[in-house]
């Protein structure tokens, strides 16, 4: 176990000095800092108003943006370390591979998940001086959903990672994935269900076994229970579970997808010629 | 130490390492040469458990090095060719090196400093940012320290000056004995002194295996 924490020690303090790293956080900080100076808490649409706004707004975009963040700094991390020879020397040494896998794993994690998490304490910190009224329910939803929807994006960047020979194919493969999990499903499913070929069900399950699609309703799921904006597909989702067990499978399919794909990296990792 | 039998590596159609049969035993020093592409480089990534072989094995005392590669590269100690661009400061280096490998890091200071490589005035500069010559210092520093049965070196004086390439064979010819040596390289002359047995290698095949 030492050398697995070790893996991710190092791999922690190596990302925490990297240029990316210092983007990724100023960008999400600077979200926030952006939205109390544009005066977003002072706001209110469509019911929403103070922190719950600022958050809410917060959680849109970091779905856009999250997701390629996370697949473009992380998918290069074994297969940028296979191309310049960085592993061929530091797996010299008596490291088992599942170390160094998984700890590489642990310690991306850290770097990716934690400036997304203090964006919003920072927020809610500075909320709660401005004494606003805290909206604990969504905080802790929210820290939920970008936990799961971190690992996703960071399993199968560590799948592509663990098979691709170079870093931009790994890079094109990464942002064809978050376009087509971003957009075209969106798209697709609606020019599907415009020509009516398959039945709504089914174009509403495909739509729910993407985990951007299902931490996008999820989200709103906490401000408007009953799913109204989202029409007649609410009706769907609701009438086979209840919104606490959609919020729950919201966090838990999401986070398996994430274990899933690392798992499938990590077996190809280890059958794979190393160098 | 290390048996390589009838050891066989594809990439692809290309025909790597082909049916290749040899053995390093204790006290050996092992010059191995050929030309580009002749299959050295693949040979020792092989008995460093790299590769998956195609067909034949490599044992390293009597252990097999993609099975159990923690327990074999427990004795071996490696330096590339190219010093890779490690982003870690020498001192995450030698953290990362001294728990994985139980490796003094007094000892990697040692021997650096015997290499006229002063650690402790770089030790929060990230490897990857020294010049050439001192990232080859202190990768052979870190084999020196690492105190291994096995020593791997790939074209390790390629960065070094004519006076560290002294100390280098210095410090080999106090830490030779009771080890395999194995050189990968290009230029006998240079360890002519050192070696007592030369390999030829050409397409993937042991052309030559003579003691000197």
């Amino acid at each position: 176990m030492k050398n697995l924490y070790l893996i991710a020690y190092l791999d922690l303090k190596e990302s925490i000095r990297a240029k990316w790293f210092l983007v990724y956080s100023l960008v999400f900080g600077g979200l926030i800092a952006l939205f109390f100076i544009a005066g977003v808490t002072e706001s209110q649409v469509m019911g929403f108003s103070g922190l719950s706004r600022l958050l809410l707004m917060y959680i849109q975009i970091t779905i856009v943006i999250l997701p390629i963040f996370i697949l473009i700094t992380t998918v290069r991390s074994i297969s940028g370390d296979r191309e310049n020879h960085i592993l061929e020397y530091m797996l010299s040494f008596p490291i088992s591979l599942r170390d160094y896998y998984w700890g590489k794993i642990i310690g991306r994690f850290i770097t990716v998940y934690l400036p997304v998490l203090f964006a919003m304490l920072i927020a809610i910190i500075y909320g709660f001086f401005k004494g606003a009224d805290i909206p604990w329910n969504i905080f802790f939803l929210y820290t939920g959903l970008l936990f799961s929807l971190s690992s996703t994006f960071l399993g199968i960047a560590f799948f592509i990672s663990s098979f691709v020979k170079s870093s931009e194919i790994a890079l094109g493969i990464a942002f064809f994935i978050w376009i087509f999990l971003l957009a075209f499903i969106d798209i697709a499913l609606i020019s599907l269900m415009m020509q009516q070929r398959f039945n709504e069900e089914l174009i509403i399950f495909i739509a729910m076994i993407n985990p951007m699609e299902l931490f996008r309703v999820a989200a709103i799921s906490l401000f408007d229970p009953e799913l109204t904006v989202m029409g007649p597909v609410a009706f769907y989702i609701l009438d086979s579970m209840s919104q606490s067990v959609f919020v729950l499978l919201s966090i838990a399919y999401p986070l398996l997808v994430g274990l899933i794909f690392a798992l499938l990296g990590f077996k190809i990792f280890e059958k794979k010629d190393l160098v | 130490m290390i048996k390589v039998s009838q050891l066989t590596k594809k990439f692809g159609s290309h025909i790597s390492l082909d049916n290749v049969s040899c053995t390093f035993e204790k006290n050996e020093s092992i010059a191995l040469m050929g030309a580009n592409g002749a299959g050295k480089t693949t040979l020792i990534r092989s008995i460093l458990g790299y590769y998956h072989p195609n067909s034949g094995e490599v044992l390293v005392n009597g252990l097999n090095p993609v099975k159990q590669r923690t327990q074999v590269l427990q004795n071996i100690s490696f330096v590339p060719q190219l010093p890779p661009p490690i982003k870690l400061s020498l001192e995450e280096l030698m953290q990362y090196i001294s728990i994985s490998a139980q490796v003094d890091t007094q000892l990697i200071m040692h021997y650096a400093d015997e290499m006229k490589l002063d650690i402790k005035a770089n030790i929060h500069k990230s490897f990857f940012k020294l010049s050439g010559g001192m990232k080859q210092k202190m990768l052979i520093a870190i084999s020196l320290a690492k105190k291994s049965t096995i020593i791997i070196y790939d074209e390790p004086t390629a960065n070094l000056d004519p006076k560290a390439r002294d100390d280098f064979y210095r410090l080999l010819k106090q830490n030779e004995d009771e080890k395999v040596l194995l050189f990968v390289t290009h230029r006998l002359e240079e360890v002519k002194e050192l070696v007592n047995r030369q390999i030829y290698m050409d397409l993937g095949k042991v052309v030559s295996d003579e003691k000197v």
